[in-house]
């Protein structure tokens, strides 16, 4: 039986596609995947994220327990500010990635809601520390993107900076996003999230689905658990050691994690642009001169830039900018040029 | 949604509208919104030869990737060039200026392997 945010009933009314994802039943697309894509890029959408994990932790040892699990350092958060953070197994592969908020008497994470219960069961084979775990079922997320949400929803709390919360309308309103665009995401107990999605909805700002979320995301850059991220890939690899804070006590994965930092992971997260029409799929092979040198982890049409464009690991060596490579389509190769993973 | 009634269906979801030994072939109104956005179609050279459900080209769209089966055999004797422009045709008239490809039929027997526009319908 699928799980169903508290937007289900409206994402009917809307007549949107339903699919199955991660054990919910949740909206991929309404009027379209590249529509909904370029409201957000020209201007905004909002997105039913609630099928998100909202775990909170509190009590005396919330701070070291999430210091010893995480990567990131959360002391370095002041109360309202949030970070991104990963949590690791020992051997440096990631459980899933998260971010951390510093909310008033405790932290609040958001973790993948593929990954929600691998993570609390995690949480309490770890639970010497004492922290208490719990699961806010009763909280929803709604995520508003684009740079247009200012001024297409007046009253926003504009002047909040980046990665920081503040309280709204009795709502905790948060500066992030999963899009590359500026944006707000709100958490909202269950039972206000639909008055708030018509709210926003009433404002002309068109609903958004998992679709355009995965193929913004994607054009930006951001790494997604399960393509970009599993249990055998590190952070190091996908280019975010800045999110492993070296300098901090001991926290699991932190010596293979050192260790792969010294010595270089053995592939590097890149982004592949290519010329030709034909879409590089997930698993698809790269190659160098017929040798296999990497795969894809996530391909699409990029609605912005108008070209297929993919995010693959690929061996050190090959990952300079500009360096030409092949991508194996159907048993033909196609001609890539490695970017940036933030492919915009 | 619809199927035209003056159209042949094949199960892989191509149609075919026949006209004396021509067959023009798409996909359905069901295969179009299935895929979503299309960003690609991947068409044959005009001159090859196809046996009925030969794969004959693709279909991408943002989402996923489909082949395309031709529901006839015959020669390609002409391809919709307006798709390496606007794919996106595909998806606004799939039955009209979203057309694929065009086929001789070098035999109509087979077009009793295709299924009527009620037999289609009750496929979905």
């Amino acid at each position: 039986m699928l799980k169903r945010t508290a937007l289900y009933n409206e994402h009917i009314k809307l007549g949107a596609k339903m699919v199955p994802f991660a054990g919910w039943e949740m909206p991929v697309l309404y009027a379209g995947i590249v529509l909904e894509h370029l409201a957000v890029r020209d201007n905004c959408g909002v997105f039913d994220i609630g099928h998100m994990g909202i775990i909170d932790i509190s009590g005396a040892n919330a701070l070291p327990f999430l210091q010893y699990l995480a990567t990131n350092d959360a002391s370095l958060l002041a109360e309202n500010e949030c970070q991104y953070s990963i949590l690791c197994n020992e051997a440096g592969g990631v459980i899933d990635d998260i971010l951390v908020y510093r909310l008033k008497g405790f932290f609040r994470l958001v973790v993948n809601a593929s990954n929600t219960e691998k993570v609390l069961a995690h949480f309490a084979s770890h639970q010497k520390e004492r922290a208490n775990v719990v699961h806010r079922k009763d909280i929803s997320m709604i995520s508003l993107q684009g740079h247009g949400a200012k001024e297409a929803f007046p009253g926003l709390p504009v002047s909040l900076p980046h990665n920081h919360t503040v309280e709204w309308k009795g709502i905790v309103v948060s500066r992030t996003g999963y899009t590359g665009e500026d944006g707000f995401e709100f958490f909202v107990e269950n039972e206000k999230a639909a008055s708030l999605w018509k709210e926003i909805l009433e404002k002309n700002i068109p609903p958004c689905g998992l679709g355009a979320r995965d193929t913004l995301r994607l054009e930006a850059g951001l790494p997604l658990y399960g393509h970009e991220y599993n249990n055998e890939i590190s952070p190091i690899a996908a280019g975010y050691s800045w999110a492993v804070k070296f300098n901090k006590p001991d926290f699991i994965g932190k010596a293979a994690l050192l260790k792969l930092k010294e010595s270089g992971a053995p592939y590097k997260l890149v982004g592949l642009k290519l010329k030709d029409r034909n879409i590089p799929r997930e698993h698809f092979n790269v190659l160098s001169g017929g040798a296999n040198i990497g795969w894809v982890t996530s391909g699409t049409f990029s609605p912005v830039l108008k070209m297929p464009v993919a995010l693959a690991y690929i061996k050190p060596q090959f990952a300079q900018l500009q360096t030409e490579v092949e991508i194996e389509i159907r048993g033909q190769k196609y001609s890539a040029v490695v970017t940036s993973k933030k492919l915009l | 949604m619809n199927y035209p009634g003056n159209l042949l269906y094949s199960k892989e979801h191509e149609w075919a509208k026949v006209d004396g030994d021509l067959a023009t072939i798409g996909i359905t109104w069901f295969a179009q919104d299935a895929l979503g956005d299309v960003v690609f179609v991947e068409l044959p050279k005009v001159g090859a030869e196809l046996k009925q459900m030969d794969e004959f080209g693709v279909v991408e769209s943002i989402k996923t990737v489909s082949t395309l089966y031709s529901p006839v055999s015959g020669k390609v004797i002409e391809i919709n060039q307006e798709l390496a422009k606007h794919p996106e045709l595909v998806n606004t008239s799939p039955y009209d200026n979203g057309w694929i490809i065009k086929v001789k039929i070098s035999n109509q027997e087979e077009l009793k392997n295709l299924l009527s526009q009620n037999n289609y319908e009750a496929l979905l």
